[in-house]
């Protein structure tokens, strides 16, 4: 009893202590931004200092947020809507019909998010280039589709694995063909799981810098983007470059936090019943 | 409303012959029951029915029409899953109606059909339920309303009834034997269930390693198992089986002895066996008597009372186990001594290759 009382309180210190540790830098980041810059350098006035709005007075003042918020909206909702679109019949005809070559098929998928962004970077950069790509959204739409299309297919192929095949087959015994069976019958039955993998795609592609800093400039860049551009510039100008940082990840840290239960039950799915 | 012909129909599995040459042929309106131990292939035989399978040769015919490349909706059947398989997300109307949806019914045509099967089904409270707020049996009779509603030429049902406890079971039973009164429709049922093969069916096929076994009604089934598979499958406790020896044949019958001297003369044609063949010697439970001056003595080691009737399981002292039916009343204990009297028109004779000798009587 004492054992276990134990044993669950060290748990929890360590939860407590993970999150704070993961929670600092966001909060640091959030904090330095309602500060002046002297302060912001001021390791005496960590906590303690006068609140202010300067710095994201200054950072509208110096670069179209909006712009670049709205490229990053289209971009991950895009990207995203794409992803599902592609990702569902894909799952749908492996886990309901597969073939011998599925397994390897999905290994092969996953082992292409554990090849390094940078390794392709040059032969991408060309693609682009002849095709046109550079430096518009549809581009960035294509590439960031690309990068979560095999974590998408992973998930919805474990969450279809979950669905009775008796349902699907009572449902061609009813009538329905495939797409009436996808739209009628797994679509709905999958909805929690479509719901957290469009969830983690769209945060994914939020959040992604590598590929929005090398394929846009201005026209097409998203808010990585917005941030960069208060960064290298301007030297160490931190409460600037933090209000511009917390106004590129405060909307997609609140869906996050909205969506949260349904985002650990997707990732979690399958492991626990 | 229509009857259906298997010819020749074989499915394999790889290397694995899961329906060997399999032929027969359904009636219209007719209640058939396929039963068989589990792997005997009766569910795929009812999935391949269904078009959930692919047959691998032969033929189906529903109507006299080929039916092998027709998809499973358009077979004009409904099946009855194990499982229900119900559309968890959607009401019992929905559920219900989801196949005229499909097929474009009109909206007021549609409430209508599924309003006279909900009253047929007594689901009539339930309509609004999500399938997840349903008891077994209610799910159940969702499931065969979903069959129903489309108005199938054939209903297929594959183990509809195993999730069920047993008082519910009985009740399905009932309900289900009254449905195909009612409806008169042809219904093919797959179970592993003697006693729902004995008490629905008009005919039974028992299967046994993707083979037809025997087809027949429940008391041909019973009375005249073809062989020895059949004999011990059909029948709860099973059929006994004493090895013997044929001491005599003529027309009148044969005459087999078992071990410790027993005779006994039953009226089965002599053609298959001839003087001095081992054979097995048949005979239920019930063809078992208890007899003062019975010819089979042996020790209970057993006694089932299962309130009407007993059961008792004799250790004979010639070496073999029987079980007899005995009447409720009777005073019997485990470790008594009995003798035991053979009914000869309850036996039956098996060759050495299993098969029954046929019956004179």
């Amino acid at each position: 009893m004492r054992a276990s009382r134990v044993s669950h309180t060290s748990v929890m210190l360590l939860a407590w202590t993970v999150a704070l540790v993961v929670f600092f830098p966001i909060a640091w980041t959030v904090l330095t931004s309602f500060k002046t810059e002297s302060s912001a350098i001021d390791a005496s006035a960590m906590l303690h200092f006068q609140p202010t709005l300067s710095s994201y007075s200054e950072v509208f003042d110096r670069a179209q947020y909006v712009d670049y918020a709205i490229n990053s909206l289209i971009v991950s909702v895009g990207a995203t809507l794409l992803v599902a679109i592609l990702a569902v019949p894909c799952a749908y005809s492996m886990a309901f019909h597969p073939a011998r070559s599925t397994r390897g098929l999905l290994l092969w998928m996953l082992s292409t998010k554990m090849l390094p962004p940078v390794g392709v970077l040059m032969p991408m950069y060309i693609l682009f280039r002849s095709m046109g790509l550079l430096d518009t959204r549809i581009g960035l739409i294509l590439m960031d589709t690309l990068m979560n299309l095999p974590l998408a297919v992973w998930m919805l192929f474990t969450f279809f694995k979950e669905i009775p095949r008796d349902i699907l087959e009572a449902g061609r015994m009813d009538g329905a063909r495939v797409t009436d069976e996808i739209r009628h019958l797994l679509l709905p039955l999958a909805l929690p799981g479509l719901a957290s993998t469009s969830l983690l795609s769209l945060i994914f592609c939020w959040n992604e810098a590598f590929w929005s800093l090398t394929l846009t400039s201005s026209s097409a860049a998203p808010l990585a983007a917005f941030i960069a551009s208060f960064s290298s510039p301007e030297g160490l100008f931190f409460a600037k470059l933090s209000a511009a940082s917390t106004l590129a990840f405060a909307p997609i840290l609140v869906l996050g936090w909205l969506g949260q239960r349904r985002l650990v039950r997707g990732l979690t799915f399958g492991a626990v019943k | 409303m229509a009857t259906l012909q298997l010819q020749n129909v074989c499915k394999r599995y790889g290397a694995v012959d899961v329906i060997r040459d399999l032929s027969l042929d359904i009636a219209d309106g007719e209640f058939i029951v396929f039963v068989g131990p589990s792997g005997c292939g009766k569910s795929t035989l009812i999935r391949m029915i269904a078009g959930l399978e692919e047959i691998n040769s032969g033929a189906l015919l529903i109507e006299g029409q080929r039916m092998n490349e027709v998809g499973p909706a358009d077979r004009g059947l409904a099946m009855v899953f194990q499982s229900y398989a119900l559309y968890p997300h959607m009401s019992v109307r929905e559920n219900m109606s989801f196949a005229l949806r499909l097929a474009r019914v009109p909206r007021a045509e549609r409430d209508r059909k599924v309003a006279e099967v909900a009253r047929i089904l007594h689901l009539e409270p339930h309509l609004d339920h999500k399938p997840g707020q349903l008891s077994g049996g209610q799910r159940q009779r969702v499931a065969i309303g979903r069959a129903i509603v489309r108005n199938p030429r054939i209903f297929l049902f594959d183990e509809p009834l195993s999730n069920l406890d047993a008082a519910l079971r009985g009740q399905m039973r009932g309900e289900l034997a009254r449905l195909h009164e009612e409806i008169d429709a042809t219904m093919i049922y797959v179970t592993h269930d003697q006693v729902e093969a004995m008490t629905m069916a008009d005919r039974i096929v028992v299967l046994q390693a993707g083979r037809i076994e025997q087809v027949g009604t429940p008391l041909e089934i019973y009375r005249h198992p073809v062989n020895l598979f059949v004999a011990g499958f059909m029948g709860s406790p099973p059929m006994n089986q004493l090895p013997g020896q044929i001491v005599d044949c003529s027309n009148a019958g044969v005459r087999v002895e078992l071990a410790g001297h027993v005779a006994v003369a039953i009226a089965a044609t002599s053609r298959a066996v001839k003087m001095n063949d081992a054979v097995i010697l048949g005979v239920r439970p019930e063809g078992l008597r208890l007899d003062p001056a019975g010819s089979l003595a042996g020790t209970i080691h057993l006694v089932e009372r299962l309130g009407s009737i007993s059961l008792i399981h004799v250790d004979l002292d010639q070496g073999s186990r029987v079980i007899a039916q005995v009447g409720a009343t009777e005073d019997v204990r485990s470790r008594q001594r009995v003798t035991l009297t053979i009914e000869p028109v309850h036996c039956h004779v098996f060759d050495q290759t299993g098969r029954a000798l046929m019956s004179l009587s």
